[in-house]
């Protein structure tokens, strides 16, 4: 049946970086995750287009991969800022604080949870235990983890991400 | 066996079986949600909750989810233990923290499996008291509605949809307390089998759409037991009635077809018995050539006088009961009748019928075809053509994920388990077509090709299994594997009108045979009744009926459009030429308005009648409601014509006599009519009748006050062991075939169905549905293959210039009846074309364009299909009324014009 | 005598004074152990070494690990198919922070254990399934697969023999539950990480349906030394039943929060004391959670317990991760627990009623008593909801039952502190009243 052909839609480097990972996997469709991790890699997040493109090179439905895309916490279906504040929020650093340093970042940045600053900087997100506990209240942003954030050091943190 | 004890009683189960299942086998209750008889186990609910102890000291004993615990031999549970009906309340009090309170609006209200569940519980206090989470819903289509407030997240209708329907477009999405179930976007749900989703789902999240918009409670129904009349399969069906509307349709559990789904041709193909086009009213039409309706004696009189004439053809239907074809047959004599099959459908299913009966072939039922470990589809577009079928095809390619699981030690009834040890593993299936078909994507190898290369190709696998060494890839595997299977299955049938594809599957049937396999070969043919050919005589051809008309013979036409059996051209000199023609339809065709005399025919549910299926099963359908205005079963037409004109061999006063008549009517079939159902004198307990109405049945309602004040009284019923009201019993000493609906003390859902069965997933209690008029004979005759011409003939049409059309049918709209029901008509494409890539592109055509052709009637648009062999074009039929299509190679140009038909456009094949 | 004699785990990181790389790691007898198992044990013979070496899963559960690898049907398989060894590197019990720096510091540790693995069950394929959060530690692994991969320890014909190994990262999408072995294995076949019934074990039926053994990060890194010095040596580093070291973590207000390799069955006092600095000046220990998010708490009654898995599971809890969560008392329990659910709530799956539609019930009647709007028969609807989803077995898996583990205690050893919020309609830890 007619076909619109959705790979267009990927990189040549995308579908490069993802065709590598199916060659390590017993079947295409294994590669869902590390897919829409690839394309999120080199956009940011995973559109609607991006997603179908995807499931379209891995042979499976739009429903099914988007039914993966939905269940992960790192996967964006919508778009983010240009960096991502992940703060945890859990037992650890609520006991030093994180409670606290959350109210703090969104009185800072002028946003709450979920959202994106308007200059398109930011997008805070909370986050499960960042696995550094012993330099709580921590957080991430983008692929960098900040230990023992206080309110104080926000602006110095913030310096390093335009 | 295991023998197990639930509070104090024993019972016994087959091993294997979960312990849900063996306790609901004991008819006992037990609530649950994710599990399902046809799908297995998953334990996501956890309402099944039981105490199991360890031995007869043990009194604590431990909470386990009895879907997921093997029933064993010896094992000892408890139902009713205080803690575990504790749990269950608590599993229904989490599910109903976010389940909206809408009972009152809800379509599933009074058939709600989590309102029975809620009772059973007997959670009735609400303690949570945060704000309920709510949802966006999705427009699906016109089939099904979306409510997800109300979802409560068994997963069963994703299981349905994409594990055990294979459909795409339907999925779970989101996780922890967001889950959402649905497309990615709005739109029409892909999957013929969606309907389902309406009695799979629990709650009201997936609703039956067009019931909704004229809706009825379940318990102001008024329903039979019937069969559905969209295809040759013959799946079993509630049908239920309000106000002289046929209100819906839903699955009747039959052990040996359908089980517990059916397609939504069948669910959504019912409405055109409320159809505007519906024929209502007696007419005859007087000299001016203008129709006078309304005097139904003037009518008959009028028929019994043209029957009294010399030259009398009978043209019977496909589509009509045994027993109005039966009726037109005894009335117009063996020589004048024809069965109203095309010329070229009659030479396929006559030999159809002849393989059948002659060929001593095993015919399965849907659920042997399950368990086929090798299928090879053969010139059929199963899911089009008998899409129940194709399912149960779907299903026998899992066989060898059951084997796996064996091997492994994992419960059969452990669905997730099953599936993800198994993973891609597939029992091989073959399909031979001219185009591409839904069951490719599970395929091992599909071939392309016109009907002759099919045949071509078959007879070459026969030769292959007896020994013969073809090159080719396909012959070689497809003989391999049907040698090397121990349930290997053919499925073909008359869609493509060449007899050499039927020729050719028995061929490899013998073959096989020949080789000690023992095969199955299933026909399917075209139409509700096709295969009434094997209680009917041979009759004269229509070519034969129809020259005999152009000559000046009287007709009688029986709900047939003759414009659908041949060239329009044939049929407008035989119009022309006839002397008096009556003719009885159900709703208004093309051919109507040619006739003398219109009397109005009954649709199937509203008389009792027969269908004959593809296995020969000859089945009963029950009067839903009778019919409105002058409407009236078509062989009490025939029988009071009959009486008028002093014929006595040709009229009855009962359904039951007639049928009667016709099984007596031909040598070799020897099937009673109480082996077909419960006949009118058949008595629940052996005393009362079966009510149609439920026992809370609103029956003293205002119903018909705009006619009358005074309740009209019940009518009589003296055909059928139903009443028209809410006197007798359903549940009971009762026959599984006649079970009016499905429900029983606490279940009010379809899920009391297993009440009615032996043990879930076993037979019905009593007797189940139909007789088989031909079994297939314990010794194959080994003279019989000489009777048959398995050579298969070249296709030597010239395809020099144009394409060579072949016959493309789709489940929405090519079945004449179907497609005028209205959702059907929503749901349809608008007439297209199946064309390969590389031959549009020489017409300058792309997916979405028109063509035409000065051959064909209208505009097609494009679609592309790059299993259609180039040189070749798929006209899809019925689309555009029409349904024969040319011969020869036909040329084609572009419609600058076309524009493609919008969904929800009813313009093309029905009004609402 | 060298470090590694007495912190096989951790000793070559201190010796080195930070990630140790192939050179450091062959200096210190680096893949010493997987020639040995390789080239001079049998299969069998390796699994019997880990089984009497007493080693318990680190991952939480503290299953035998020789125990399990031992389920793998032995040989070639009959159908010619692969068996997998994956490694469970998902690390998102909160609280729990060993992982992480396992991997970043001693990532040729994981290699050698994982290798060691694979050639006694016969698997050919490794993947360790990391969080995705964890860039850092995965540059590392990466850059240590690479060196292996260029020495010669990952690839075909290992130490001159027959055994392969393909070893790869698979990075997780996110979610606590893929931490769950057999919600992971979903995960690595690019499913929704659901978890799946057992039977079929993952031994028997794993990823994509082949034999497949899933442990720890500090399970796999504990491998090396007890083929090399011996199951007999491995048993006598634990100070009680159980054998081995164990890397202990302290997060809370204590002077010296971190992470010691120290011997298994180590007092919960000496941890805090003597390695974490005691706490801060001004906070009074209240009770803690000893091993991750997903144990009952542990209270004063409980700080002289040896932490092992028997002690700790004799006193009602679980030592689960062996990280511990100190509260102090500042803390207000019923907060801390709603914390706590909300992160459980936030990590369910979704595929079972209990936790789906339970702990969001529980999180919410947790913030109502917080925030002073709580009712009388609160407590009870919690205590049943607890009883409910708590008990094994009454859901899908196990994450529910870790979930009610600190919410059961909590409400057991500071009920006073619930049914204060109750009964004076405020929390009673904020000065400013409800909140
Ligand atoms: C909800 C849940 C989360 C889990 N998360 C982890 C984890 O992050 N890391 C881990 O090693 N084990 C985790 N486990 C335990 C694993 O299921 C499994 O028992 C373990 O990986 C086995 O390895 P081991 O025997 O070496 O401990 C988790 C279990 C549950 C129920
Ligand atoms: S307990 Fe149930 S819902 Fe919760 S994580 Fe496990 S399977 Fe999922
Ligand atoms: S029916 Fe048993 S858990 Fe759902």
């Amino acid at each position: 049946m007619s076909e619109v052909d959705l790979i267009p839609v990927l990189s040549q480097e995308e579908v490069a970086e993802i065709e590598a990972e199916i060659s390590h996997l017993p079947d295409r469709p294994s590669a869902a995750i590390d897919a829409l991790m690839i394309v999120q890699k080199h956009r940011g997040w995973v559109s609607d287009e991006s997603l179908s493109a995807i499931a379209h090179l891995l042979g499976m439905s739009t429903a099914e991969l988007d039914g993966v895309a939905t269940f992960y916490n790192l996967i964006y279906r919508q778009p983010v800022g240009r960096h991502v504040i992940s703060v945890c929020d859990s037992v650890s650093c609520y006991v030093m604080g994180a409670d606290g340093l959350a109210k703090d970042l969104e009185a800072k940045l002028g946003i709450s949870f979920g959202e994106t600053t308007a200059d398109e900087r930011f997008t805070l997100l909370p986050i499960v235990c960042l696995g550094a506990c012993d330099k709580a209240p921590t957080m991430q942003i983008d692929e960098d983890l900040i230990e023992n954030v206080s309110a104080e050091r926000l602006d110095d943190i913030f310096e390093k991400y335009k | 066996m295991a023998t197990f004890t639930v509070d104090g009683k024993q019972y016994e189960a087959a091993s294997g079986t979960n312990l849900l299942q063996a306790i609901l086998s004991q008819s006992l209750d037990l609530p649950y949600f994710c599990w399902h008889p046809a799908m297995g186990s998953v334990g996501a609910c956890r309402q099944c909750a039981v105490i199991q102890y360890q031995d007869a000291e043990d009194e604590r004993g431990r909470l386990t989810m009895a879907c997921m615990t093997d029933v064993q031999d010896g094992m000892i549970v408890s139902v009713e233990a205080a803690h575990a009906k504790d749990f269950r309340a608590s599993v229904i009090e989490w599910l109903m923290e976010n389940h909206p309170h809408d009972c009152p609006v809800c379509e599933e209200g009074g058939e709600c499996h989590l309102q029975d569940m809620t009772v059973m519980t007997g959670h009735s206090v609400r303690r949570y008291r945060d704000k309920k989470r709510t949802w966006e819903n999705q427009d699906l289509g016109p089939f099904i509605g979306h409510e997800m407030n109300r979802c409560i997240t068994c997963y069963r209708c994703v299981r349905f949809y994409q594990d055990y329907a294979g459909g795409k477009d339907l999925g779970a999405f989101g996780s922890k307390s967001h889950m959402f179930f649905g497309r990615v976007e709005d739109g029409v749900l892909e999957s013929e089998f969606a309907g389902n989703l309406v009695e799979v789902c629990p709650t009201g999240v997936f609703t039956d759409k067009p019931f909704s918009q004229h809706y009825t409670r379940k318990w102001d129904l008024q329903s039979a037991a019937s069969v559905c009349p969209g295809c040759s399969v013959g799946c079993n069906t509630f049908a239920s009635e309000r106000y002289g509307v046929l209100k819906r349709l839903h699955n009747r559990y039959h052990n040996d077809l359908n089980k517990y789904f059916i397609c939504d041709r069948g669910r959504f193909g019912s409405h055109f018995v409320n159809s505007q086009q519906r024929v209502r009213h007696a007419a005859v039409k007087a000299n001016d050539g203008v129709f006078e309706y309304g005097d139904i004696n003037t009518a008959l009189n009028r028929a019994a006088e043209i029957l009294k004439r010399e030259d009398v053809v009978g043209i019977g239907s496909p589509r009509a009961s045994v027993e109005a074809n039966h009726a037109l047959r005894q009335l117009v004599g063996d020589e004048n009748f024809c069965r109203g099959l095309s010329d070229s459908e009659r030479i396929v299913t006559d030999q159809a019928c002849s393989i059948l009966m002659k060929g001593g072939f095993r015919v399965p039922t849907v659920t042997e075809v399950e368990s086929a470990d090798v299928v090879f589809v053969i010139g059929e577009d199963i899911s089009n053509t008998a899409p129940r079928i194709a399912l149960a095809i779907r299903q026998a390619t899992r066989n060898v994920s059951y084997e796996m699981a064996k091997t492994a030690n994992i419960p059969l009834w452990q669905d997730a388990g099953v599936r993800g040890h198994a993973q891609h593993h597939r029992n091989s299936l073959y399909i031979a077509s001219s185009n591409a078909t839904r069951l490719d994507e599970i395929a091992e190898m599909t071939f392309n090709a016109l009907s002759d290369g099919i045949a071509q190709i078959s007879s070459q696998i026969a030769s292959q299994i007896s020994g013969a060494s073809h090159e080719n890839e396909f012959v070689k595997s497809v003989a391999e594997a049907l040698l090397a299977a121990e349930r290997p299955l053919l499925v073909t049938g008359t869609s493509s009108r060449d007899p050499n594809v039927l020729n050719a599957s028995a061929a490899i049937a013998w073959a096989l045979r020949t080789n000690g396999k023992d095969p199955s070969l299933l026909i399917v043919g075209s139409e509700a009744n096709t295969f009434n050919a094997v209680v009917t005589c041979e009759g004269v051809t229509l070519g034969n009926a129809l020259s005999r008309m152009a000559d000046g013979a009287n007709a009688v036409i029986l709900e047939n459009d003759l414009y659908r059996r041949a060239p329009a051209a044939l049929v407008d000199s035989a119009l022309a030429g006839t002397g008096d023609v009556i003719a009885l339809d159900v709703v208004e065709n093309d051919t109507l308005p040619n006739a003398d005399v219109v009397l109005p025919a009954a649709s199937y549910a509203e008389q009792t009648g027969t269908f004959v299926n593809y296995e020969t099963r000859a089945q009963r359908f029950y009067q839903v409601f009778q019919p409105q205005d002058d409407v009236l079963p078509a062989w009490r037409w025939l029988s009071q014509i009959a009486s008028l004109s002093g014929r006595t061999d040709a009229s009855w006063t009962t359904v039951d006599e007639v049928t009667q008549s016709a099984l007596a009517a031909l040598p070799g079939i020897d099937a009673t009519l109480e082996e077909l159902a419960p006949t009118k004198d058949f008595r629940v307990e052996g005393e009362h009748r079966i009510a149609r109405q439920t026992h809370r049945y609103s029956g003293r309602t205002a119903m018909t006050a705009d006619v009358s004040v005074h309740e009209p009284k019940a009518p009589e019923d003296e055909e059928t062991p139903y009443s028209y009201s809410m006197e007798g019993q359903n549940p009971g000493d009762q026959t599984g075939s006649a079970i009016p609906y499905s429900w029983s003390p606490g279940w009010n859902s379809n899920q009391s169905l297993f009440k009615f069965q032996e043990e879930v997933n076993g037979d019905l209690l009593g007797q189940s549905g139909g007789k088989r008029l031909f079994d297939v004979p314990s010794e194959p005759d080994a003279e019989v293959d000489k009777e048959f011409d398995f050579s298969v003939m070249q296709d030597t049409r010239d395809t020099t210039d144009g394409l060579l059309p072949f016959s493309v049918h789709d489940v929405f709209g090519s079945d004449e009846l179907s497609a005028k029901s209205w959702p059907i008509a929503k749901r349809a494409k608008g007439p297209y074309v199946l064309v390969h890539p590389s031959d549009a592109s020489a017409l300058h055509a792309s997916a979405g364009s028109g063509i035409r052709s000065h051959a064909l009637v209208g505009s097609f648009e494009v679609v592309l299909d790059n299993r259609v062999q180039a040189g070749s074009i798929g006209i899809a039929v019925g689309l555009n009324g029409r349904v024969e299509i040319p011969e020869q190679s036909i040329e084609l140009v572009i419609d600058p014009d076309f524009k493609p038909r919008q969904l929800g456009d009813e313009r093309v094949i029905a009004k609402s | 005598m060298s470090l590694l004699d007495t912190k096989p785990l951790t000793g070559r990181v201190e010796e080195v004074g930070g990630p140790v790389f192939l050179a450091d790691y062959e200096a210190g007898g680096g893949y010493v152990a997987a020639k040995k198992a390789i080239t001079q044990m049998t299969p069998a013979e390796v699994i019997e070494e880990v089984k009497d070496s007493n080693l318990r899963g680190r991952g939480g559960a503290g299953f035998p690990t020789g125990t399990k690898w031992g389920f793998v049907p032995p040989g070639p398989s009959p159908d010619g198919g692969v068996k997998y060894l994956v490694c469970n590197g998902d690390e998102m019990e909160p609280g729990t922070f060993k992982d992480r720096w396992l991997i970043s510091n001693n990532p040729h540790s994981l290699i050698e254990g994982m290798l060691i693995g694979a050639y006694a069950i016969g698997a050919t394929k490794a993947y360790v399934f990391l969080r995705g959060e964890y860039f850092e530690p995965k540059a590392k692994l990466e850059e240590a697969i690479d060196e292996a991969k260029a020495a010669g320890y990952l690839g075909k014909g290992l130490f001159n023999t027959e055994f392969e190994l393909d070893f790869r990262i698979h990075s997780s999408g996110g979610r606590y539950i893929c931490g769950e072995e057999t919600a992971l294995l979903n995960a690595l076949e690019g499913k929704r990480a659901q978890p799946r019934n057992k039977p079929p074990f993952p031994p028997a039926s794993g990823a994509w349906g082949r034999p497949t053994i899933v442990n720890n990060v500090e399970t796999y890194c504990n491998v090396p030394s007890i083929i090399e010095k011996g199951a007999d040596w491995f048993r006598d580093l634990g100070l009680t039943e159980d054998a081995g070291t164990k890397i202990y973590g302290v997060s809370g207000r204590v002077n010296n929060p971190g992470l010691w390799e120290l011997p298994i069955g180590t007092t919960i006092r000496e941890i805090i004391e003597e390695h974490a600095g005691g706490m801060q000046d001004g906070y009074q220990l209240r009770g803690l959670l000893p091993g991750g998010a997903s144990t009952d708490f542990l209270v004063e009654e409980h700080f002289d317990l040896a932490m092992d898995y028997g002690t700790i599971q004799a006193a009602g809890s679980r030592m689960g991760t062996g990280t511990m969560i100190l509260m102090d008392d500042s803390i207000c329990p019923v907060d801390m627990s709603r914390n706590l659910q909300h992160f459980f709530a936030q990590e369910s799956c979704g595929f079972c009623t209990p936790c789906r539609e339970g702990l969001p019930w529980i999180e919410s009647l947790l913030l109502d008593i917080e925030e002073g709007r709580g009712q009388p028969g609160d407590l009870e609807v919690l205590d049943q909801n607890a009883q409910y989803i708590g008990a094994p077995g009454n859901t899908f898996c196990l994450h529910a039952t870790g979930a009610i583990e600190p919410l059961q205690s909590a409400l057991k050893y500071f009920r006073e502190d619930f049914e204060r919020h109750i009964t004076e309609g405020r929390c009673p830890y904020r000065t400013n009243g409800s909140a």
